[in-house]
């Protein structure tokens, strides 16, 4: 029963999973909230206390669950209230993006942004920013890929019907 | 109240889900919601309530914890930045560890930030959804105690500042107060009157000032700022700068015999407390009243320090005092506070910033401060309102609002320009009875007594004008405003372009935050809003407390205030630091990081990655270390262990996987 969604466009519009550190963007967050500012609602949030905490798998993960996106906000540098956490962040987002890449995850679909407590209205931004840009995309379909994949892996020796197939049902 | 109960066995959840009111039940199905939240895996029930932060809302959960044999509670109401702590408190008040609990916010990022109701609720869902297949993997916590050093900071000598460490200091707690001018007072020193009672504001200040300078319990440290600050709540150390006076704070009577007896027998500099309107020699004290009551030495302006070939005749007149010294260089004190307040204040707006106002340019166009000075009677001119040329005003025109409520500088109203621009009315109105015109684009009178003094003003014939003044000028059109300075405005009342010939032109500028806010907010780890002002845990329950436990705000350092909130502010600030060190230990969140020694294989990648060097190498066991005490939890190592061997309570990797899992379960079978 819980896997039912049944969304606008037929299931087509993206979901963004977003990773927010606690003192600064998920405070943000808060205050577009209280200030009643509106955006997509595309983006669920994951509150952690430090954008530095945002495992690359959790990425990964995330992607490989169905999300289309994933944003992380982190303090702007020089304010983390772990004094660099961010930075760490930012050199981990930066490799991640190369590794996607190669899977054919597109950069767009992996943003990391610096949001002060006080940015309400960047939180919006951002997000509405980002939900135009993925769906500009399309739906990433990790899963369905991954099968593909997971063939191409099983028929090493060479193409066969299983990867044409999915590679046709890839419509892309 | 409408409840649903699930069939499903395992471990036993309780969801609840928060109308908020309307605030949340007004986008959001709550019913649909909670039916929804029954049929997880886990749920043992699931109820919807109006106001679960009320008591019934937490007696709700406790009657559950016991009726249905619940391990595990779920609020979907507000953010977990506001009520956490609220249904930690309940979770435990029904018997549960408190960290068994998990709180989704459907308010702040569903209701309020969308308009359809489908995509709201099914958000909520998605989000109740991750909360219950996380919560499944919390454990039982127990928070740390740190002991608390019982000293505190304050930071700032205002008036917010002096009281704040008057109150802490008067309950037998040791205060040290920083302020970077040489004499404490701020700007309420600075003033003749205060509104609406005028009351002289140096009788009811410089009483305060001497008891700080009195207090056995209160270090007072002027010409000093702050340089450097380490640690955290109840442990903070600090390293204060102290400028060279150039004089033995100790040795120094306050004869002020020095002053007179300085070679430069005219004062020729600017004097910074009366704004420059009046001279001051290169040793000086602030003002009359001023303390510590110690003079101070300007090296930039005297002659020893400039050519090292001064007479010296400020030693002489100081003779055995020996108080003067012009070898003193800077010193660095370092304390260890528990709890710090900033009381850091304000800076008035740059009036030269508003070109067409002329200020800086026609020499009769004055700020609201230098009038404050020109109607002190201890000020420049002995109280007498008067023109640069000596005459007295025959007309007057106050603009309130500038660089206040405007998009080109500053969009907030600087809360009381309004009160003291009808304050300075008076003042000059009685000094001068000139003819006084205030032009105005709403008057703001909200206070105790505010709008009576108003009424009160109006009686006595001042002109209230309104209309966004255009432009201030010396450009006469008629004989009349010959030499004049020209108010050209619209009257939107008369409905009718005006131009006023007047002798002086008071322009009432509003609040910025100082300067240096940016510094100082990094320097001590909190936040800032969008103005600069010094953020706050929440504006309305929390409006001393910032993000970073133990650092407190009082005054105006927060956003404008007049006095009595100022006042208010600083003994609330207070209020909370004492009862943070008089508790004598505090209780940290125990979000710290752990090592699962068995999957460590001693690869070093964590230990430069954490910021508080808690992780060290331990050579016996070939592998890491995590010091408990100084974790702060914030997970970088976390993230960084390839073993996985790092975790981090209450964000442990089942936990965040759960999370996400939960939020994509319908994303997941949509493509």
């Amino acid at each position: 029963m819980e896997e039912q969604r049944v969304g606008k466009a037929n299931g087509q519009e993206p979901t963004i999973v977003a990773f927010f550190c606690t003192w600064c963007t998920y405070t943000a967050a808060d205050l577009a909230g209280t200030s009643r500012m509106k955006y997509a609602p595309n983006v669920r949030i994951i509150r952690v206390m430090c954008s530095g905490r945002v495992d690359p798998q959790f990425v990964v993960e995330a992607f490989a669950q169905g999300a289309d996106g994933v944003l992380i906000g982190g303090c702007h540098p020089g304010d983390c209230h772990y004094v660099e956490g961010n930075y760490k962040t930012l050199r981990r987002i930066a490799l991640l993006k190369r590794v996607l890449r190669e899977m054919g995850i597109e950069d767009e679909r992996l943003r990391l942004e610096w949001i002060s407590a006080s940015e309400g209205d960047k939180v919006a931004r951002v997000i509405n920013d980002m939900v135009e840009a993925v769906r500009r995309l399309g739906r990433l379909d990790l899963p369905g890929k991954r099968k593909g994949w997971d063939a191409e892996l099983l028929h090493h020796d060479g193409p066969t019907e299983a990867l044409a197939a999915a590679a046709a049902s890839d419509g892309r | 109240m409408r409840e649903a109960l699930s069939a499903n066995g395992g471990p036993r959840v309780g969801v609840y889900i928060c109308h908020c009111g309307k605030n949340i039940a007004g986008l959001v199905d709550v019913q649909r919601l909670t039916e929804y939240a029954a049929t997880l895996p886990g749920v043992a029930v699931a109820r919807d309530y109006k106001y679960m932060c009320s008591d019934p809302g937490q007696v709700l959960i406790q009657k559950d914890i016991a009726e249905h044999k619940l391990d595990r509670i779920v609020v979907a109401a507000c953010s977990p930045l506001l009520h956490e702590r609220t249904f930690r408190s309940a979770t435990e008040a029904g018997g549960l560890n408190p960290f068994y609990f998990q709180m989704v916010s459907i308010r702040e990022h569903a209701s309020w930030v969308h308009t359809d109701k489908e995509e709201a609720t099914r958000k909520a869902q998605d989000l109740v959804r991750a909360a219950v297949h996380r919560v499944i993997y919390h454990e039982s916590l127990e928070r740390r105690r740190v002991p608390i050093n019982p000293a505190v900071l304050v930071v700032g000598g205002g008036i917010a500042g002096i009281h704040a460490a008057l109150t802490i200091a008067n309950g037998g707690k040791r205060v040290y107060l920083v302020e970077r001018e040489p004499t404490i007072g701020g700007h309420m020193a600075k003033f003749d009157k205060t509104f609406p009672t005028l009351d002289c504001a140096a009788c009811i200040l410089t009483p305060k000032m001497t008891a700080v300078r009195a207090h056995p319990n209160i270090t007072l440290w002027t010409y000093s700022e702050v340089s450097q600050v380490d640690g955290y709540v109840g442990n903070y150390k600090v390293k204060v700068k102290r400028r060279p006076r150039y004089i033995n704070e100790e040795l120094c009577l306050g004869c002020l015999e020095c002053i007179p007896a300085c070679i430069y027998k005219e004062a020729k500099v600017p004097d910074e407390f009366n704004l420059g309107l009046s001279k001051r020699r290169p040793i000086y004290i602030p003002f009359p009243q001023a303390v510590p009551q110690v003079v101070v030495i300007d090296p930039e302006t005297c002659i020893e320090f400039k050519s090292g070939k001064c007479k010296k005749t400020c030693v002489e007149a100081c003779g055995e005092r020996n108080a003067i010294d012009f070898r003193q260089t800077e010193r660095i004190e370092e304390i260890e506070v528990g709890a710090i307040v900033l009381a850091t204040g304000f800076k008035t707006f740059d009036a030269g910033r508003v070109p067409y106002y002329g200020y800086g340019v026609y020499p009769n166009v004055y700020s609201a401060l230098e009038i404050e000075r020109l109607v002190n009677a201890s000020g420049p001119t002995g109280g007498e309102v008067v023109l640069r040329d000596g005459r007295k005003p025959e007309r007057v025109a106050i603009i309130h609002c500038v660089g206040s409520r405007d998009e080109n500088y500053n969009v907030y109203c600087s809360r009381v320009c309004c009160m003291y621009s009808i304050k300075l009315a008076h003042l000059i109105k009685e000094r001068t009875e000139a003819e006084v015109y205030n032009f105005y684009i709403d008057v703001r009178t909200p206070g105790k007594g505010f709008e009576e003094f108003y009424t009160k003003t109006l009686a006595e014939g001042v002109h209230f004008v309104r209309g966004k003044v255009g432009q201030v000028s010396d450009w006469a059109t008629t004989p009349e405003e010959q030499g004049k300075l020209v108010i050209q405005v619209e009257d939107t009342l008369a409905g009718m372009i005006r131009r006023i010939p007047v002798d002086m032109v008071v322009l009432s500028p509003g609040l910025d935050p100082q300067p240096d806010a940016q510094e100082v907010r990094r320097m001590f780890n909190i936040s800032c809003s969008n103005e600069g002002w010094f953020l706050e845990r929440h504006p309305k329950l929390a409006p001393v407390n910032t993000f970073t436990d133990g650092i407190f705000l009082a005054g105006a350092c927060q956003g404008p205030k007049d006095i009595p909130d100022s006042v208010a502010q600083a003994g609330a600030a207070a209020a909370e630091a004492f009862a943070l060190i008089d508790a004598g230990y505090f209780e940290l969140e125990p979000t710290t990081a752990y090592l699962l020694a068995e999957e460590c294989s001693g690869c070093k990648t964590c230990i430069p990655l954490c910021p508080y060097n808690a992780i060290a190498f331990d050579a016996a066991t070939a592998k890491a270390q995590i010091n408990e005490a100084l974790c702060k939890g914030c997970g970088v190592c976390v993230a960084a262990c390839p073993s996985g061997s790092i975790q981090q309570h209450l964000f442990d990797d089942r936990q965040i996987y759960a999370e996400i899992l939960g939020v994509l379960a319908g994303a997941t079978t949509a493509s």
